[in-house]
């Protein structure tokens, strides 16, 4: 079964256009505006609170921006030809646990208006996809969460959606189905979809995504691959590693040089690795023991703690 | 530790509403609904019975008894059917009347007074020759029958009083051998005044009621006849199964409706509504669902009646069925707008549970309706219990036709419609928000 290509001339398959949404005084989001091209994965990150999920629920029109417009493939986020293209995996498991994964497709098959041979075939297809045509008629509850895992994001796809969003499907999982989910989300990207993916594990993103928004107290304050957004936070710079021997001008001396010492670690940051060789030189001529060095280029995570700061969020 | 374990306990009670009304309120709330219920049914306001009163002696002492029955206060005695406004007033009952009366559920019992009673009111030993006074009743308020056979004995004591002293006299005289002219005088002069009290008490408003216990004895002869169940096998069982199911359903309803709470806190009912599935469609699915297992439990429950306790179901199909569609209809609703007014499971489970046995026991599921008091009889009408059993008691009980049943069916029916629009307004709050 292969995704169905776009219907609706040139129109993108999702539009977002200065929505805002406030629960009382809670401005949850606020004018987020994004377009997404076509076979896109884009990743969605964000400290808990930051309004992912109430952007993810707009897309999915459930909930209503009280200004802005959200479109799929040219139509309003809840009319049905837009409910037809999206496929909505929630972060609960939204299952019915006392039917079997089998007869859990068979129910959101149908209320997605499948019938007959198009229905089973579409069963068919998402048991393999997810790898549980073995336990295809074991109640949900005795599956394990791995297994939970994919059967929700199957159900979501029971109707082969062209665009999918994924609100943190790997919550709770081994590193086993976690491998096997992203495999899935290779096979969607194979085959055409546009692919939204919320997610709290960096490595996630950057593995899956090749665009990234970040998004905080309702906004989205950065986007674009994650090259472009260490590009744009760090520039190119890295940070040196130096572990330091005890000594009792190590802090002084880091601090002369620019740089932080934590635990007996030195951070530097450094635009250049030749950089590197001054620092060392600069610390032998100063007396002090180097017992190792590392060069990290910073990463997603990087990017998002520089952008989102170190504080709790709730 | 032990005071840490019930400090837990009484921290985690506090925060949990749910269990904070079934522990507090429901209590104090069952103790208040049941003292509504049965507290009143005090002595002096017991339910009085109805009694359809027929004539057919027309002597004295017929009206002396009927003028009796009038102030008993235990009493309400009617001897011909109630007029309507601006209508004559309709002719008094006859015994064939009042049988049909009793058995359409008029009045829980008829007396009947013979033709030829007043030549032999009362007798001091039986098979004297005299009428007996028929008490046509219906069963299904075996309290009526017998209160109305005691009052009838009891009113004799009051209301025939000379006449009891004649027969003592005569059966004095004919167990002694015989009484002297001055004894004959002096007791025909005792009688006299006898008769004159009674005459004065009877020309005076108020009670008749003596002192004295009931008489049971048999001072007036007395047939009693079951006339709506005496061909039945198993009499109560109809109004049994009714009460008892109709108050289950609710719990069954409850719990089947309480799914759409389980799919809220699953998620399950965002990914259907976000599907092709609008809240109305969602709802309507759940209420049919709840509906036909109302209607299976309904339908089990009147078989095993066949089955087990001769319950007369099969002569009765249309309408069984005609009142158990309405019944499921108006149960699944109900059970529908509790799952919509919770907020989760626990508070929609403290909510039925009160609602449910307060309705039962105001509805007649738990005691029949015809033994509380009037007002009480007129709260239980706001119930769907009241109506079922009503009707399924028109259906086994008195045989009505299907058509009969058309002011239960309708109640039932609009109820039921009207409780689903209440749940789907509250519903609305599931939809976008």
């Amino acid at each position: 079964m292969a995704i169905s290509t776009p219907a609706s001339g040139n129109s993108l398959p999702l539009q977002i256009d200065s929505i805002v949404k406030r629960f009382g005084q809670v401005t949850a989001v606020s004018g987020i505006s994004l377009d997404v091209p076509e076979r896109a994965c884009l990743g969605l990150l964000g400290p808990n609170g930051a309004g992912k999920t109430t952007l993810i629920r707009s897309i999915v029109g459930r909930v209503r921006p009280e200004s802005g417009s959200v479109r799929v493939f040219g139509h309003p986020a809840s009319s049905p030809a837009a409910r037809q293209e999206l496929g909505w995996v929630p972060q609960e498991l939204a299952l019915y646990p006392l039917l079997t994964g089998r007869e859990n497709l068979n129910a959101f098959g149908r209320y997605q208006g499948l019938r007959g041979k198009a229905l089973r075939d579409a069963i068919q297809w998402c048991l393999e996809w997810a790898s549980l045509a073995d336990r295809a008629d074991s109640a949900v509850k005795t599956l394990s969460g791995g297994m939970k895992r994919r059967l929700n994001m199957a159900a979501g796809m029971i109707h082969r959606p062209r665009i999918v969003l994924l609100d943190e499907p790997t919550v709770g999982v081994d590193p086993q189905s976690r491998n096997r989910i992203f495999e899935m989300v290779d096979a969607l990207r194979a085959e055409g979809a546009t692919v939204i993916y919320t997610t709290h594990y960096m490595e996630e993103a950057e593995r899956l995504c090749d665009r990234v928004a970040i998004v905080d107290h309702g906004r989205i304050i950065a986007q674009g691959s994650k090259d472009e957004l260490v590009a744009q936070s760090f520039g190119t710079r890295s940070d040196v590693l130096m572990r330091l021997a005890a000594s009792s001008g190590a802090e002084a001396w880091t601090v002369s040089r620019g740089g932080t010492l934590q635990d007996g670690v030195a951070h530097f940051p450094v635009d250049r690795p030749s950089d590197i060789a001054s620092l060392l030189d600069g610390a032998a001529r100063d007396g002090l023991d180097v017992i190792d060095l590392v060069l990290r280029r910073p990463n997603l995570e990087s990017v998002f703690l520089q952008l989102t700061g170190r504080d709790l969020r709730q | 530790m032990i005071a840490t374990i019930v400090r837990n306990g009484f921290l985690a009670l506090r925060r949990d509403r749910g269990a904070m009304v079934l522990s507090f309120v429901l209590p104090v709330a069952f103790f208040s609904i049941f003292a509504l219920v049965f507290g009143p049914m005090s002595v002096s306001s017991t339910p009085r019975v109805h009694v359809l009163v027929v004539d057919e002696d027309h002597s004295a002492a017929s009206a002396r008894l009927i003028l009796g029955l009038h102030r008993e206060g235990s009493l309400t005695t009617d001897t011909r059917p109630k007029s309507q406004k601006g209508e004559p007033q309709p002719p008094e009952y006859t015994a064939a009347a009042a049988e049909a009366a009793v058995k359409g559920g008029t009045a829980p019992v008829a007396i009947v007074i013979p033709a030829g009673f007043g030549a032999t009111p009362i007798s001091l030993v039986p098979a004297s020759g005299r009428k007996p006074i028929r008490i046509l009743h219906d069963s299904s308020n075996p309290v009526a029958g017998q209160m109305a056979a005691g009052m009838l004995q009891k009113v004799a004591m009051t209301a025939f009083s000379s006449s009891m002293a004649e027969v003592g006299v005569r059966y004095l005289a004919f167990a002694s051998g015989g009484l002297t002219p001055q004894q004959r005088d002096r007791l025909d002069s005792s009688l006299a005044q006898m008769r004159d009290r009674a005459a004065r008490s009877d020309a005076q408003t108020g009670s008749a009621a003596g002192a004295g216990s009931d008489a049971s004895g048999g001072l007036i002869a007395v047939e009693m006849r079951d006339v709506v169940g005496e061909n039945k096998k198993s009499p109560m069982i109809a109004f049994y199964a009714a009460g008892i199911g109709v108050m289950f359903l609710m719990f069954t309803a409850s719990g089947a409706a309480g799914t759409l709470l389980d799919e809220v806190d699953s998620g399950a009912l965002d990914r259907i509504l976000s599907a092709r599935v609008s809240m109305t469609t969602l709802l309507a699915g759940k209420l049919t669902y709840c509906m036909l297992l109302a209607y299976s439990q309904l339908t089990l429950m009147f078989l095993w009646g066949a089955a087990v306790f001769h319950l007369d179901l099969f002569t009765h199909l249309p309408g069984f069925f005609t009142m158990t569609v309405a019944t499921s209809f108006a149960v699944a609703a109900f059970g529908m707008l509790l799952a919509s007014i919770s907020r989760t499971r626990a508070q929609q489970a403290s909510i039925a549970t009160l609602l449910i046995l307060t309705m039962s026991a105001l509805g007649g599921s738990m005691f029949p309706r015809f033994l509380m008091n009037p007002a009480m009889q007129k709260v239980g009408l706001l119930t769907v219990n009241a109506w079922a059993i009503d009707g399924y008691t028109k259906v086994f009980w008195r045989d009505e036709p299907v058509s009969h049943l058309a002011p239960q069916v309708a109640v039932l029916l609009g109820a039921g419609a009207l409780l689903f629009l209440i749940a789907r307004r509250f519903a609305c709050r599931w939809e976008s928000a």
